[in-house]
């Protein structure tokens, strides 16, 4: 026993430190590599898409492949960039955060890693297989994914093993949230960060088993002679929708929440000043979760669902707005009478601040129904979604990265390339999803490969743009190797404002984080 | 009062598109305003619903922009007020049970009232009762059929811009891809019911217009309905992926006065039992 506490440091060496690994740090760090990894996989699909709409009629592609590659788009973006990359934040964090030494089950944590990578294996293969991947768009609707050739079994048996990733992973961060706190560490006392993983974990456990049943009943469909969803054998095409958003909402929150938690830790920082209502906080985001669980309807309100349907997910979906906007003010409130300082971490959040509420406008008109007739299924829908996941999600996790590398790394990243990172992605942001609004409104459908002649020049600025803003996130990745190789020495509190047990540790932290449990006041 | 396709200019310099979208980029706030080229909202409404859903907008619109005004004018007071490297030192307040009441009942309030004049839209949107006449469409990979039933009239709607043109190997004429060998006919000022499906897989019936758009599923029937106001011809698109010919089954409208439509009737019947007569020796 004396050994093993004196060799605190001691782990295996080369591939077999990150095959065999436990430590929440090098399980974490993993995630991150791998969300990054496939964020430029999914990246690069969507820069082909951009390439192929640059022009009216048919330019580098066939309209089948086109869809494919949408489809993985979107399927390799949500399920491989954005949730894993949360994933790896959590891992990292959370024991830092409520001062526990490791995740609460570290076997298990290994092992949802590495489903990863082989699910992803899996899905992606499907490019190569008869007929190509899915060309059904990541919603996969039935019954459109019945008839699609056998690279939907490929999803569909990924989506399984990444359905058992998330919720093993789920499980753990509720495991350790609940029993690994440091004496003294209330749950009304834990970060926002580790609150809003706590709620996304349950969020998690509730919604992905409903999934993994509903494309279930699709390859039952499609290889067992039930008829789920064919009207023809007394199914219905509707009720896979059903079922599909019933998990596609919160899974909305999902890839939501966790950013809410970044931001909220990085704010106050820069603010130097506490987090505005923190209770309040709190509740919100557990609305917000609930809210979730009741809204799924506005995916489809031009399905044909009977007017007091219509009427009730229109109410709830508003009713979102509500701690939504509770969420934003108390933003606004931390920094009012701060004392400010604008270092890459405080740019990314406020620019979070701004565009999410963009996204989260525009999501308000589309919660009218009447309106939502004309947006569905448009351009505008994929503007607003972009407004809420790339600089929603994807930009809270790049503020992240840069507020926790110096902690991580023991490093200070280039300020001055952070900064230029920061107003690229913001600029070539805006210039890619804000004209697609316009798109929308004027009429331009989502998900098509070739479009009438009015549209033309909008999509020239947007493929410009698009691919200014793929071509800047290289610079990202230039700027964190640049920082674990080296630079300047971090402080163990890094941020002059920063609070939190994190920044009490060294940088970077010693392997397991605490070894004795430190007491919260 | 067709739709205005004012650019036909399949290639338009790169440049004069960025400069464009610069000029445009300073008349956001007004998205009413439509510039030379680009069309920057709904295309003009013809029916009365779809003036009430353009008044709708405009109205979220609104109502968005002056909670994105207020929060931000007050977030970039203090960016620029309350910055460290001006010497302002943090308050230290961090809860107010007043405001945080204040601020949540308000937007409630703001929301209440955007749902009343919405759930009137919708509820006259959702009654499809006493129309004057029926319009069946079926959605197929890849194109559309209309049926209808009182007058025994049936067609097929296909695209009818040349595979060439796709291609790239002529140039696109003006309604490039938004154009059919046999348009819908309609007439205008009569209060017209849709009933909608699919044979095959989801399609979505949309004509910006009219302010419709339905899903059509297969073995559902789903109902909506319109009365065009004014006529002309009006074009949409299948909004429901619906496989590799998506992009590729366009919808265009035919809106003419009572008195055309009822000769286009007689025309089609003539025409159609003149094609049924020759059919039916060869069978």
């Amino acid at each position: 026993m004396a050994s093993v506490a004196a060799n605190h440091e001691e782990h295996p060496v080369g591939l077999k430190r990150w095959l065999f690994t436990t430590n929440h740090k090098d399980i974490g760090t993993m995630y991150l590599l791998f969300s990054l990894l496939m964020f430029f996989v999914a990246g690069s699909f969507a820069m082909l898409i951009r390439a192929e709409l640059f022009s009216p009629g048919m330019q580098i592609m066939k309209p089948y492949f086109f869809n494919q590659l949408i489809t993985m788009h979107g399927l390799v973006m949500i399920f491989g960039a954005i949730m894993p990359g949360f994933v790896g934040f959590a891992n990292w964090l959370i024991p830092m955060m409520i001062g526990a030494p490791d995740m609460a089950l570290p076997r298990l944590n290994n092992w949802s890693f590495w489903i990863l990578p082989f699910a992803f294996t899996l899905m992606l293969s499907s490019f190569f297989m008869p007929g190509g991947a899915p060309g059904t768009g990541w919603t996969m609707y039935a019954p459109l994914s019945v008839q699609a050739p056998i690279g939907m079994d490929c999803v569909i048996f990924a989506i399984h093993m990444l359905g058992i990733s998330s919720v093993l992973g789920a499980i753990n961060i509720i495991v350790t949230i609940l029993n690994m706190r440091a004496p003294g560490m209330t749950l009304m006392k834990m970060p926002m960060f580790v609150w809003t993983w706590l709620i996304t974990a349950f969020l998690l456990v509730a919604v992905m088993p409903v999934l993994a049943g509903t494309v279930t009943m699709v390859l039952m469909d499609r290889h067992f002679g039930t008829h789920f969803f064919e009207a023809a054998g007394g199914g219905d095409p509707v009720l896979y929708q059903h079922l599909f958003w019933f998990f596609g909402h919160p899974e909305v929150y999902i890839m939501i929440l966790p950013a809410f938690g970044i931001i909220s830790q990085i704010i106050p920082t820069f603010s130097r000043k506490p987090l505005f209502g923190y209770e309040s906080m709190v509740f919100a985001t557990a609305s917000i979760a609930f809210l979730s669980f009741i809204v799924w309807g506005h995916h489809m309100f031009t399905v044909g669902m009977p007017a007091p349907a219509e009427m009730f997910f229109m109410y709830s979906t508003m009713l979102i707005a509500v701690p939504t906007g509770v969420k934003i003010f108390n933003w606004v409130a931390t920094m009012w009478r701060g004392s400010l300082s604008f270092e890459t971490p405080m740019l990314f959040a406020i620019g979070f601040l701004v565009m999410f509420t963009i996204g989260g406008l525009s999501g308000l008109m589309l919660a009218v129904v009447p309106a939502d007739f004309q947006y569905h299924n448009t351009y505008f829908v994929v503007a607003h979604f972009h407004y809420v996941l790339f600089a929603g999600a994807a930009m809270a996790m790049m503020g992240g990265c840069y507020y926790w590398l110096p902690k991580w790394t023991g490093h200070m990243y280039n300020e001055t390339l952070g900064k230029w990172h920061f107003w690229l992605t913001t600029i070539f942001f805006n210039l890619t999803f804000f004209p697609m609004h316009f798109l929308g409104l004027a009429g331009m459908p989502r998900r098509i490969p070739d479009y009438a002649l009015q549209f033309t020049d909008l999509n020239r600025v947007v493929s410009i743009s698009a691919f200014g803003l793929g071509l800047s996130q290289l610079l990202w990745v230039y700027v964190v190797y640049q920082t674990v190789k080296g630079g300047k020495k971090a402080t163990d509190r890094v941020w002059e404002g920063a609070e939190g047990l994190e920044w009490t540790l060294s940088s970077p932290p010693p392997y397991h984080s605490f070894a004795t449990a430190p007491t919260v006041k | 009062m067709s739709l205005s396709f004012k650019n036909n200019k399949p290639s338009g310099p790169l440049i004069l598109a960025v400069t464009r979208f610069a000029t445009a980029a300073a008349l956001l706030l007004s998205a009413g305003s439509a510039s030379a080229d680009i069309r920057w909202n709904f295309q003009t409404p013809v029916t009365p619903m779809a003036h009430q859903i353009y008044h709708l907008q405009d109205l979220m619109f609104g109502v968005c922009v002056a909670i994105f005004v207020i929060v931000f004018g007050v977030m970039f007071y203090s960016i620029f007020a309350h910055r460290k490297s001006k010497g302002h030192k943090p308050a230290t307040f961090h809860q107010s049970t007043t405001i945080e009441v204040i601020w949540t009942v308000i937007p409630f309030l703001i929301l209440v009232a955007v749902a009343v004049p919405a759930t009137a839209t919708l509820l006259k949107m959702e009654n499809t009762s006493d129309s004057a006449m029926t319009v069946r469409i079926t959605g197929y990979q890849w194109k559309w059929q209309y049926d209808y039933p009182a007058q025994g009239i049936s067609f097929f709607s296909d695209l009818s811009t040349p595979v060439a043109q796709i291609e790239n190997q002529e140039p696109k004429n003006k309604h490039y891809l938004l154009q059919v060998d046999h348009p819908l006919v309609l007439p205008v000022g009569e209060k017209i019911r849709f009933q909608i499906t699919a044979a095959d897989v989801i399609h979505s019936w949309w004509v910006p217009s009219f302010g419709v758009k339905t899903d059509a599923i297969p073995g559902f029937i789903n109902q909506t309905w319109t009365e065009i106001q004014v006529p002309g011809t009006y074009r949409g698109q299948c909004t429901e992926l619906c496989g590799m010919g998506h992009a590729f089954m366009p919808i265009v409208v035919k809106a003419v006065s009572q008195k055309e439509f009822q000769k286009w009737v007689t025309a089609q019947k003539a025409r159609m039992s003149a094609a049924h007569s020759a059919a039916t020796p060869a069978m």
